[in-house]
């Protein structure tokens, strides 16, 4: 039997050699990307921005203009519309009154839902959020916090496991990933809520696992080619990890395919962050968090000592005689 | 290391089988799972965005515990010292500013009042923390601030009887399975699974549900009612039904009876038949009341609700026997309400809903059916290609995909933790992540075996080398899980949770279980080549 190899044996891609072109492109995307995130932002869900937003399910395909024009109609507020896939489906937003506490917020899902069964009869709602201006607030400075903790936990944790080039380059890396996804979010305008926090915060966790592999095997070989020059080395790390690279991404973007195309309208969003997130965390960590190495000038050397440093048990076991030869 | 041991075999096994079968209950049907034995009926519970329901977060306002503290403060000032003997005259009492100040009259009594108004301000802990600080200033003026323990104290025991009185109302609405926790310090959330009606459950918990009878001041001036202004000792409340057309009313300040002396309360309809709620006093309400509409017969008395007036009728008869009724412009629905909140009590503190999430049981059953459908698409899709890719190899990481994937639900019943929307996006994730171990011990394997190991020590090699790897990629990526456990809120923390569930158990199936599948095929066939 044939076994499928995306990426064949001996496959020797010389990444390193690219870096500064990957870096002046990385750096120009992440530019752009923060660029338009200030310039257009984001499209803040209630979850944000506090507001009520009412989900309606008409039974035929509805033009947004009509129901536009219904909801202007009952002065609540200016409203922002929002279609998903299917056209049935209709998400309307509108801002919270300033007065009168629930009961106002109430009136107004009254308001909305009456002249909305009235001018298009058959409509279901099948979601009510309502979120006050000071929840929305604590939301904000919890997601922003759990991101930056995160992500400053991870560089910590493989500074004091490796040296510190590896948290530097890692969080370099992970705040590229971030910022292209923030970025995504501000050129496709789509809701960003609570439930693309939980998306960014897993790209986090992806693209740490596969820097985490790279710079596992990168540490690896330190030990074993100590002569080995780091530009080789580096590429001879993430080329032998490059099989492994290509079959996980493979198989999360399948999941995450199905997830698109199956999983329902409300997680559209949310799958298609974290689709972009695994194509942007797989990038920088073949690209940029390992030639960074380089750059921070990182040496077989330095990995000596602090090996020398950990118990010798496990120095021996890495560093003593193995045969590595390519026997016949 | 390729040898296991027969208690080894069962150390790996026994805990996938139980975890196996702790998923089994959340696959069954109720009636089924009704005759398992009880350590066999956990199940994943479904979040509110998949079983539908509501989801409402309710703050008390501080202000305002403070505000009726003082309130209450100085009625037993005023009843202490001008009732109590020997009387203290004292001057306007007012309290503004958080503060409950007055002045003496005489001023050889200052002290005398101090020493009186003293034990009312002592806390009721043990900490020996006063409530209050009692001082006198321009030698007359007594002063009285409430200190920052003491409201944190009244915050905190109001909102227990809140969370009480809730738990009580929710109950009377005969929904099943509510949650109702506390949150932070002046914070109630409270879910109620496929709920129909949301906005019913929210004028129920807005509701203080606060009950007073009070005389109606019938030597009132009704053009000065009108403008607002009441004579001493009333005062002028709302009263949107006032069949003079007015919408307000004056009333005697002082209380008749009040809530509090409420033993039952539910609806019904009075002679023409419009509906009602009968409410039954206990002894010492019964009495009160009777004293007064004996008193006070052919006049009006007003039922008062939450500072509104709902209605004012006259007393034809005096209303012996601890029973009345309260009528109201009610549908059956609203006096049906009002009846559960008076049977519950009142709100120690009026609530406000600063956050609600509603979602209709239909979106829910979509998004199960949604989810299900992506998860099952997703396993499919990922295991053919894993037996593509690793043959046989990949067959034994698919068993440990589908075994860790049971078990995760397994895990979830075991701990009650509630499956989500996100949640169900952490277990596609987890399915594609799954096979990443698994990913890395193969392709270590394959490396060793074109560097020229043989079959058994590439194997044994691959998996040893792995495993380092692995363990490393997923400390870190359980710190972001365990950060986002802390942290996160709603959809963050589902997320959360099955992520971290699904890192613990994939590491097991993943690099234990596939090497005891390994390792009993190699000793059965002893291959001397393999295809990976």
């Amino acid at each position: 039997m044939k076994l499928l190899k995306l990426v064949p044996d001996h496959t020797n891609i010389g990444f390193v050699k690219l870096r500064h072109w990957a870096f002046a492109l990385t750096a120009l995307l992440t530019v752009l990307a923060v660029g338009t995130t200030a310039y257009r932002g984001l499209n803040l869900g209630v979850d944000f921005v506090g507001g009520l937003m009412i989900e309606a399910r008409f039974p035929q395909a509805v033009e947004t203009d009509r129901v536009r024009s219904t909801i202007a109609a009952l002065d609540v507020g200016e409203s922002s519309l929002q279609q998903f896939g299917d056209p049935n489906t209709v998400q309307i937003r509108l801002p919270l009154p300033e007065q009168g506490g629930a009961g106002a917020a109430n009136a107004i899902v009254e308001k909305t839902r009456n002249a909305m069964t009235a001018q298009f009869p058959g409509v279901t709602f099948s979601r009510y959020d309502t979120v006050s201006g000071k929840v929305s607030g604590e939301l904000i400075q919890n997601g922003v916090l759990a991101v930056l903790l995160a992500v400053i936990g991870i560089a910590v944790f493989s500074w004091f496991r490796y040296e510190w080039q590896f948290g530097v380059s890692t969080f370099v890396a992970i705040m590229h990933d971030l910022l292209m996804t923030l970025g995504f979010f501000a050129v496709t305008q789509l809701e960003f809520d609570l439930n693309i926090v939980a998306a960014v915060l897993t790209i986090v966790g992806y693209s740490i696992n596969d820097k985490m592999v790279i710079d596992d095997r990168i540490r690896e070989n330190m030990r074993k080619y100590r002569k080995m020059d780091m530009k080789a080395l580096i590429d001879l790390s993430v080329n032998e990890t490059l099989p492994r690279t290509v079959m996980t991404s493979v198989t999360i973007m399948l999941a995450l395919g199905a997830l698109l195309f199956f999983g329902g309208h409300v997680l559209r969003g949310f799958t298609a962050a974290m689709m972009l997130g695994i194509v942007v965390g797989t990038y920088s960590s073949v690209y940029v968090s390992s030639s960074l190495l380089i750059t921070l000038g990182l040496s077989p050397q330095v990995s000596e000592r602090k090996a020398a440093k950990t118990n010798i048990a496990d120095r021996a076991e890495r560093t003593g005689p193995r045969d590595d030869g390519a026997r016949p | 290391m390729l040898n296991f041991s027969r208690w080894a075999v069962t150390a790996i096994l026994l805990p996938l089988v139980i975890g196996i079968l702790c998923a089994v209950p959340s696959f069954l049907p109720d009636t089924a799972v009704e005759r398992l034995p009880s350590f066999m009926q956990t199940r994943v519970n479904l979040g509110l965005d998949l079983s539908g329901g509501s989801h409402l977060l309710l703050e008390a306002s501080t202000q305002d515990v403070a505000k009726q503290r003082l309130v209450n403060m100085e009625e037993q000032v005023r009843t202490e010292l001008r009732r109590g003997s020997p009387r203290i005259a004292i001057g306007d009492i007012s309290s503004r500013d958080g503060k409950l100040s007055f002045m003496v009259r005489d001023p050889s009594q200052v002290d005398a009042a101090v020493e009186r108004v003293r034990p009312l301000t002592q806390g009721a802990g043990l900490t020996g923390q006063r409530d209050f600080n009692v001082e006198v200033v321009n030698s007359s003026t007594i002063v009285i601030t409430p200190t920052n323990a003491g409201i944190d104290n009244a915050v905190k025991s109001a909102m227990e009887v809140a969370t009480e009185v809730i738990r009580k109302r929710i109950d009377e609405m005969g929904t099943r399975e509510p949650t109702i926790q506390q949150q932070g310090g002046n914070r109630i959330v409270v879910q109620v699974p496929g709920l129909q009606n949301p906005k019913a459950l929210k004028d129920l918990l807005g509701q203080t549900a606060k009950l007073e009878f009070k005389l109606v001041d019938t030597a009132a001036n009704p053009s000065e009612v009108a403008q607002g202004r009441a004579p001493v000792g009333s005062e002028v409340l709302p009263y949107l039904d006032n069949p003079s057309g007015v919408p307000v009313i004056a009333v005697k300040r002082q209380v008749m009876v009040s809530g509090e002396d409420l033993t039952d309360a539910t609806q019904g309809y009075d002679q023409n038949n419009q509906p009602i709620v009968n409410i039954r006093f206990n002894g010492s309400g019964g009495r009160k009341f009777g004293q007064v509409t004996s008193q006070n017969v052919n006049r009006p008395f007003a039922i008062i609700l939450d500072g509104k007036v709902l209605s004012a009728p006259n007393i034809n008869e005096p209303i012996l026997g601890g029973s009345a009724q309260i009528s109201g412009n009610f549908t059956v629905e609203s006096a049906n309400q009002l009846a559960i909140a008076l049977r519950s009590g009142k709100l120690p503190v009026a609530l406000t809903v600063v956050e609600e999430r509603t979602v209709g049981p239909q979106l829910g059953a979509d998004s199960i059916r949604a989810g299900l459908m992506a998860s099952i698409i997703a396993v499919v899709a990922v295991a053919v290609f894993m037996f593509v890719s690793y043959g046989r190899f990949g067959m034994y990481a698919n068993l440990a995909v589908a075994i860790n994937v049971l078990v995760i639900l397994g895990v979830m019943g075991m701990l009650g933790a509630t499956l989500t929307l996100p949640g169900i996006a952490g277990f596609v994730l987890t399915i594609g992540t799954a096979v990443d171990a698994n990913v890395l011990i193969y392709e270590r394997i394959r490396e060793e075996r074109r560097r020229g190991r043989n079959v058994v020590q590439a194997i044994e090699f691959g998996y040893k080398e792995a495993s380092r790897t692995i363990f490393e990629a997923n400390v870190t990526h359980a710190i972001a899980g365990g950060i986002m456990l802390a942290l996160g809120s709603g959809p963050v923390k589902g997320f959360a949770i099955v992520l971290l569930i699904g890192i613990a158990t994939s590491v097991f199936t993943a690099v234990t279980f596939t090497r005891l599948l390994a390792s009993r095929w190699l000793r059965a066939k002893r291959p001397t080549e393999i295809v990976i």
